[in-house]
């Protein structure tokens, strides 16, 4: 049944976003500028150290930024805004009278817009890629680990999210704490800079917590700075997240739905 | 052998925590360092069944629990104690299996994909709910034709009016044949007609499903032209439980008495006048007296035409509300 619900429930997504399809191009156009920004400063950094910064030599830098913004395209899930405004609404409540959990109903529509959103980022990459050319060497493993990692990492920023979105069942305001979150994840992930290039201790705290395998972790290894070990070890650590989250999901959602009041509609 | 009820319900009770403060900018500050919370009891032991097939009518003010008691059936809201029973299941626990078999309309919401035709959404339903092909696409035109929905389920959802949003999201809860509906304030906002063809639509697939009925209504046409039973709530409480006819005859104060003919200047002799057009006279008589003030009209006085009727339910149900005040 799920599985062809998830079929439905993408394709309403693909559907959604192809009739909006320029406010979804605007969205993307205004995610993309993020990277070609950060971009434009780490190059001149780079180029005014030598070539390289912080181990990233300037090909790195430019196919970590490209790809970087495929794995933002990818990672986007439903934030807590959205969830915020289903309890004061009162849309949640529609949500909770269907025999399937809303988790799902999120996930396979974000899923499903994903499709528009890779078609329209495609003319974007290859003018990057023709503009810096960065010369990376690219191998199948590369290739299909980072196939599988950014859905992975699409799961793991959806789970995180939804946890986040459920604190609303205790307080209906969570949009301070969403926006806490969106500044320790663009240090602690790899958005905003390699972590390579952040403090030591940063980049250790970041080892510890998940952000990084949402982000830099896909990223770095397509571009070629994880060996081959690193890389199947990564998508591990992704998978234990994914455990880690759906045991907290199952704790939290429990407790919270218990707390509804189903105000609205 | 008695068939199992399809919803029952035993001291069923819900309270809410409110948050409640004064006006203005001292009682803001003074909210910030101490919060004053108010208990509201929103549904206080209710306890009702209903039968397999059955349409009730549940009325009630605003604020008298309605809604609250369908969201605890529909498992939205978890109950403080007592005990409901939907299809055999406990709504609170929200089993898959239940929430498969029940539908929840509300007025005043959407659960169609706002941006998209309906069309699309129907579909997504037919793969949530496993529904048959054929019974999908069966129902669906069934539905749609019923409704005179036409091009309107190729429009997207937000560019419908209200009564048309209304008529396409019937037919989206009903695709999947829910054994057990509840109808919240179906035809709030809707035109006389749209009402009309909407209860026609309720009753006809409650004949055709079998399915039961709990329908909240501020339209009391809703309710006379769909129940045969009614519960009426008011602060939490359900003070009648009966037939619609019984109901009338509990509460109803008078009935009236319409005469036309050559009538005296005073008929206060027989009753309160309640309104004189020409030689039409209405008089408000009580209901113990109706027959026999009747029998008085016809030999005293030269009358073409004489009618006896109930009060219209609207006045039925103030006066159970006023009832209930008092007794409160």
């Amino acid at each position: 049944m799920i599985g062809r619900y998830y079929l439905a429930q993408a394709r309403q997504g693909l559907l959604h976003d192809l009739q909006y399809r320029t406010a979804a191009a605007f969205s993307l156009f205004g995610f993309l500028l993020e990277p070609v920004i950060y971009l434009a400063v780490w190059r001149s950094v780079a180029i005014a150290r030598g070539g390289a910064v912080a181990g990233y030599s300037l090909d790195q830098l430019t196919a970590y930024y490209v790809v970087w913004s495929l794995v933002r395209a990818m990672n986007l899930a439903l934030t807590p805004y959205t969830w915020e405004w289903r309890i004061q609404s009162g849309r949640l409540n529609d949500l909770l009278s269907r025999p399937i959990h809303p988790f799902h109903h999120d996930f396979a529509f974000f899923a499903g817009q994903k499709i528009v959103w890779i078609t329209l980022w495609l003319p974007f990459a290859v003018v990057l890629w023709f503009t810096f050319r960065p010369s990376i060497e690219v191998t199948p493993l590369r290739v299909g680990a980072f196939a599988v990692a950014i859905w992975l990492a699409f799961t793991i920023r959806h789970m995180f999210q939804f946890l986040e979105g459920a604190v609303n069942f205790w307080t209906t305001r969570t949009s301070a704490l969403f926006q806490l979150m969106v500044g320790v994840e663009l240090l602690l992930s790899g958005r905003l800079v390699p972590l390579a290039l952040m403090p030591g201790w940063v980049e250790r705290l970041a080892g510890w917590l998940h952000f990084k395998w949402t982000f830099q972790y896909p990223i770095e290894a397509l571009i070629g700075k994880l060996d081959d070990g690193a890389i199947l070890t990564g998508l591990a650590t992704q998978l234990l997240w994914i455990g880690v989250f759906a045991v907290a999901i199952r704790l939290v959602w429990g407790r919270a739905i218990r707390r509804y009041t189903a105000v609205g509609g | 052998m008695e068939p199992a009820p399809s919803v029952e319900v035993e001291n069923l009770r819900r309270t809410f925590k409110v948050p409640v403060r004064s006006g203005g900018l001292r009682a803001s500050l003074r909210a910030l360092v101490h919060r004053q919370f108010r208990q509201v009891v929103a549904v206080k032991g209710a306890t009702f069944r209903l039968e397999p097939g059955e349409v009730v009518g549940f009325l009630g003010p605003n604020g008298a629990g309605k809604t609250t008691t369908l969201k605890m059936l529909s498992g939205l809201l978890h109950p403080d104690s007592g005990r409901a029973s939907v299809l055999g299941f406990e709504p609170k626990r929200r089993p898959r299996e239940l929430l498969r078999r029940i539908g929840l309309v509300t007025g005043n919401r959407t659960s169609l994909a706002w941006d998209l035709p309906a069309l699309d959404s129907y579909l997504m339903l037919r793969a949530l709910y496993e529904i048959p092909k054929p019974d999908f696409e069966n129902r669906r035109d069934r539905f749609i034709e019923t409704l005179d929905l036409g091009e309107l389920v190729t429009k997207p959802v937000r560019n419908l009016s209200l009564g048309e949003r209304m008529k396409v999201e019937l037919v989206g809860a009903l695709l999947h044949a829910p054994a057990v509906l509840f109808l919240d304030e179906p035809t709030l906002g809707l035109d006389v007609s749209m009402q009309r063809r909407l209860r026609r639509f309720i009753s006809d697939y409650n004949t055709e499903f079998g399915a039961t009925v709990l329908l909240t209504s501020h339209y009391m046409a809703d309710v006379e032209a769909l129940c045969k039973r009614v519960m009426v709530i008011h602060r939490g409480r359900i003070h009648h439980d009966g037939e619609l006819s019984g109901l009338v005859a509990r509460f109803a104060t008078h009935k009236t008495i319409t005469v036309t003919g050559q009538l005296p200047e005073s008929l206060e002799a027989y009753g309160q006048v309640a309104e004189r057009t020409g030689d039409r006279v209405t008089l408000k008589v009580a209901p113990s007296e109706a027959g026999a003030v009747a029998a008085r009209l016809l030999a005293d006085l030269s009358i073409t035409d004489l009618t006896i009727e109930d009060p219209p339910i609207e006045d039925v149900i103030v006066a159970v509300f006023t009832g209930a005040e008092e007794a409160t």
